[in-house]
């Protein structure tokens, strides 16, 4: 074992008095910016390449490593306390935690999120550290053929996401569809349901409409029935994370780990689809199933950890292959290269001891973001004392600072408020938001591997199920489609035996 | 109390960030005389007009830092997102002020044609072209491909049934990719261009062995070059490069297309001629700079210093260039 002695001499480098305070200062700065939405960990740290360009490349890399883990635990924060995601990635953290948060415990929710995020990130280091090339060989082997397959396999297993209205939830799905169309075609570079407004040529920011639909559209709602003085009670019991919520939380994590490094490492597997995917599996899976969409604490510590999973996953095509994945890791390959480094294949050897400096520093930068969010959940928590009327008038200033901030025009506030009227109608029909946002990240992904796929293929079909992995996602696919059809009946003729049957299931789901 | 709390955790961030820029020395007072004349005493604003991280955002941030020691602290700030055009329609509207800049580039004009963009640089000022990336042609290593004569059969054969996966649709490689097919007498519209949001994704769909060649930026591919995961079949430059001494230019593979990915600066229109002169001359000054030859050195860029009308006439070519093969391939305006 090469890596471990390599690693402790990492975490010699980054013990170090200035290196420790470059990673606290990172992580707070990720902190603060993944609470505000819209600001995200890419667009700071380009921000502070020219003010850092003076630092030597160790504690610059820190400092970014630092934010862009710090961006992954802030995300959550609003998401629960306000249902108002930070990122995209902590979206469904809003579907359960919020409700949490309004049943009193909100810092349950918020610790189980640290947690978990903890946990996750911890493992996905390790994953980085020893698995890195083996995920790197296989996050390659995924072409288009391969990514229209697991697109099957999130579009089959979201439906948990639709809610109890399988039309409402599929009306909520097309609307998010619908507006994913809107923008430049990437395949023939042609605009589409622009109507001539320029500043929609290049889509709508996913975190705009999540914002807009979540937030504008209660905020809305709130405005239409009358503001309330009721207030929630901030915490209920004296732990913040009772022994039973930590028996339902620590087989999330580890689940949501599991699915969000591999899909993360995965060079078009982003954040979002294995915090989906991570919902699904939770709620299939668990004893408290009626809890689900009334703040049930599986539904936010998987989908946290996968997201926090899926960061670290992010890295290894980065590190190992030179592939930027999201957008931070093109921005942190920017600065990699503006200190004359070249991430790839012969990174490890050229400037070894600089990268086990950089990922030593992720673990401490995990344990520092444990230490921060850990006792602040509580403190987090008692901002629900103030009244409805300020704390939505505080997701107001939130949402629109972080619409401007994204685009930096005023067209991206008029889309804004206009889905915010969206989501109020969508409200007022009892439309759920979450489908909405599925159906907006799966849907345009989906159609652009299609269409890939079957330009390789010149228009033959048949290259959809060619390949082993496509094959075995395909059956996970049509699995996930007849295991909850099946096994109602298998349940009425064997009595009791479904758990283990729904765990065979699920098992051949995440393959 | 939470509030105040809060406000702490954002004063701390915000004190660290102040920290990092009192850190940055203010140069302000050795301003070059010219310049700040021309510029009114107003601070020097570059607009990248495309996400962090981008080739753009890369242009516009080095310039910044070599700026810094001729004219003091400049801004950087993005307008992102198709291909351009949008930060292209807002720069237009800077009427005759000679303090905004914006970078620019192949990928702009190209941009302009397939969207259908209401402006195009004629609105703007060319003061100078700044740096060149040329295209590569790669193949995976274990293809059967093994040179650029082997390619140029290939699509001479059957053309579409030779995927290309690259960039954006209407960016630098499909140009490449429509020059090609037209180089061997074929149809650049029939092309079997699979587009990517990046150079990092198109390289993957190559990896898993899906698609036949792939085209990319000579930078942004040379470290899988040199790890042997890709092989190099030929270049677009006009003369082998020196990163790449044993790979043929196309011209050398009997392909007689030449292409750069250039990037250079515009400013608005309804400046002066004085004001255009001065900027001019600062961009040159700068790029003489040893941050800016640091700079090229690190990203992998080629110098491609141009100023001045030879500049202007350069842009007119390329965009009557770029709009041609567009219309050939089927992506320009109607």
């Amino acid at each position: 074992m090469d890596q471990i002695g390599l690693l402790l001499d990492g975490f010699v480098g980054a013990l170090t008095p200035a290196h420790l305070l470059w990673a606290l200062i990172g992580v707070t700065i990720g902190t603060a910016v993944g609470v505000l939405p819209g600001i995200g960990p890419a667009l700071t740290v380009a921000l502070l390449l020219p003010i850092t360009f003076r630092l030597e490349a160790s504690s610059a890399l820190i400092l970014f490593a630092g934010i862009y883990y710090g961006g992954m635990y802030g995300g959550s924060t609003t998401s629960i306390l306000l249902n108002t995601p930070g990122e995209s990635a902590s979206i469904i953290a809003a579907i359960e935690g919020n409700k949490m948060a309004r049943a009193g415990r909100a810092a349950s929710a918020l610790a189980t999120a640290a947690i978990g995020s903890f946990v996750a990130g911890t493992i996905g280091t390790v994953g980085l550290t020893f698995l890195a090339p083996a995920v790197a060989g296989f996050a390659t082997s995924f072409g288009p053929p391969e990514y229209v397959a697991l697109m099957a396999v999130a579009f089959t297993t979201v439906s948990a996401l639709l809610g109890p209205n399988l039309l409402k939830g599929l009306a909520g799905l097309l609307v998010g569809v619908t507006v994913g169309l809107i923008g430049i075609d990437s395949q023939s570079g042609q605009p589409r349901l622009v109507f001539g407004v320029e500043s929609l040529l290049d889509g709508i920011d996913v975190v705009i409409v999540v914002v807009a639909l979540f937030a504008l559209g209660e905020t809305f709602a709130r405005v239409m029935t009358g503001i309330g003085r009721s207030t929630v009670q901030p915490l209920r019991g004296r732990a913040v994370l009772s022994r039973s919520d930590l028996r339902r939380s620590w087989p999330a994590w580890l689940r949501g780990t599991a699915l969000g490094f591999p899909i993360g490492s995965l060079p078009a597997g982003g954040a979002e689809i294995p915090t989906f995917l991570s919902y699904t599996v939770e709620k299939r899976l668990s004893r408290h199933r009626h809890e689900f969409g009334r703040g049930a604490i599986e539904g936010v510590a998987g989908p946290e950890a996968a997201n926090n999973a899926a960061a670290a996953g992010v890295l290894v095509p980065l590190l190992t292959i030179g592939l930027p994945t999201s957008a931070t890791a093109a921005v942190i390959l920017t600065a990699f290269q503006s200190y004359g480094l070249q991430p790839g294949p012969a990174l490890f050897e050229e400037s070894g001891p600089l990268v086990w400096t950089l990922i030593a520093s992720l673990y401490v930068g995990n344990v520092m973001l444990l230490v921060l969010n850990l006792p602040l959940a509580k403190v987090w928590a008692r901002l629900l004392t103030i009244p409805p009327y300020a704390i939505y008038a505080a997701v107001l200033m939130f949402a629109a600072l972080g619409a401007y901030a994204a685009g930096g025009t005023a067209s991206d506030l008029i889309v804004l408020c206009v889905l915010g009227l969206v989501g109020l109608l969508m409200r007022e029909a009892g439309i759920p938001p979450a489908p909405a946002v599925v159906g907006l990240i799966l849907g345009p992904l989906a159609e652009q591997q299609l269409r890939r796929a079957l330009i390789l293929s010149e228009g033959d079909p048949a290259i959809l199920v060619s390949g082993p992995i496509t094959v075995v996602l395909w059956a996970a696919a049509v699995l996930s489609l007849l295991v909850p059809v099946v096994l109602p009946i298998v349940r009425r003729r064997r009595g009791t035996l479904a758990g283990a049957a729904a765990g065979s299931g699920r098992s051949g789901e995440r393959g | 109390m939470t509030t105040v709390k809060r406000w702490a955790a954002l004063v701390a961030a915000l004190l660290a960030t102040g920290a990092l820029i009192a850190t940055a020395p203010a140069d302000d007072e050795r301003a070059d005389s010219v310049v700040a004349r021309a510029l009114d005493g107003r601070q020097l604003r570059i607009m990248a007009p495309a996400a962090p991280g981008g080739g753009w955002d890369q242009t516009s941030r080095e310039m910044q830092a070599a700026l810094r020691d001729l004219v003091g602290r400049s801004e950087v700030y993005n307008v992102g997102g198709a291909g351009g055009t949008i930060g292209l329609s807002q720069f237009v509207r800077l009427d005759g002020d000679p303090s905004q800049l914006m970078t620019t580039g192949l990928i702009m004009i190209g941009a302009i044609e397939t969207n259908n963009s209401p402006h195009s640089l004629a609105e703007t000022v060319p003061l100078a072209r700044l740096t060149t990336d040329y295209q590569v042609v790669v193949a995976a290593a274990n293809s059967p491909l093994k040179d650029m004569e082997a390619a140029a059969q290939a699509l001479r054969g059957n053309l579409s049934a030779v995927s290309i996966s690259g960039g954006s649709a209407g960016g630098v490689e499909q140009i490449l990719a429509g020059l090609m097919a037209k180089a061997v007498g074929a149809d650049p519209s029939k092309v079997s261009y699979v587009a990517h949001s990046g150079g990092g994704e198109a390289l993957t769909t190559l990896l898993s062995g899906r698609s036949t060649l792939g085209i990319s930026g000579v930078s942004e591919v040379m470290p899988q070059i040199r790890a042997g995961q890709v092989r190099a079949l030929a270049v677009s430059s006009p003369e082998r490069l020196p990163a790449l001494p044993d790979v043929p230019t196309l011209r050398e593979a009997g392909l007689d297309v030449e292409l750069q990915n250039w990037r250079g600066v515009v400013a608005p229109k309804g400046i002066t001629p004085d004001q255009e002169r001065a900027l001019e001359q600062l961009l040159l000054d700068m790029t003489r700079t040893t941050e800016w030859q640091e700079a090229l050195a690190d990203r992998g860029w080629g110098d491609a210093t141009l100023a001045g009308p030879e500049f202007e006439e350069f842009v007119r070519t390329e965009q009557t260039r770029v709009a041609q093969i567009l219309k050939e391939i089927g992506l320009g305006r109607s």
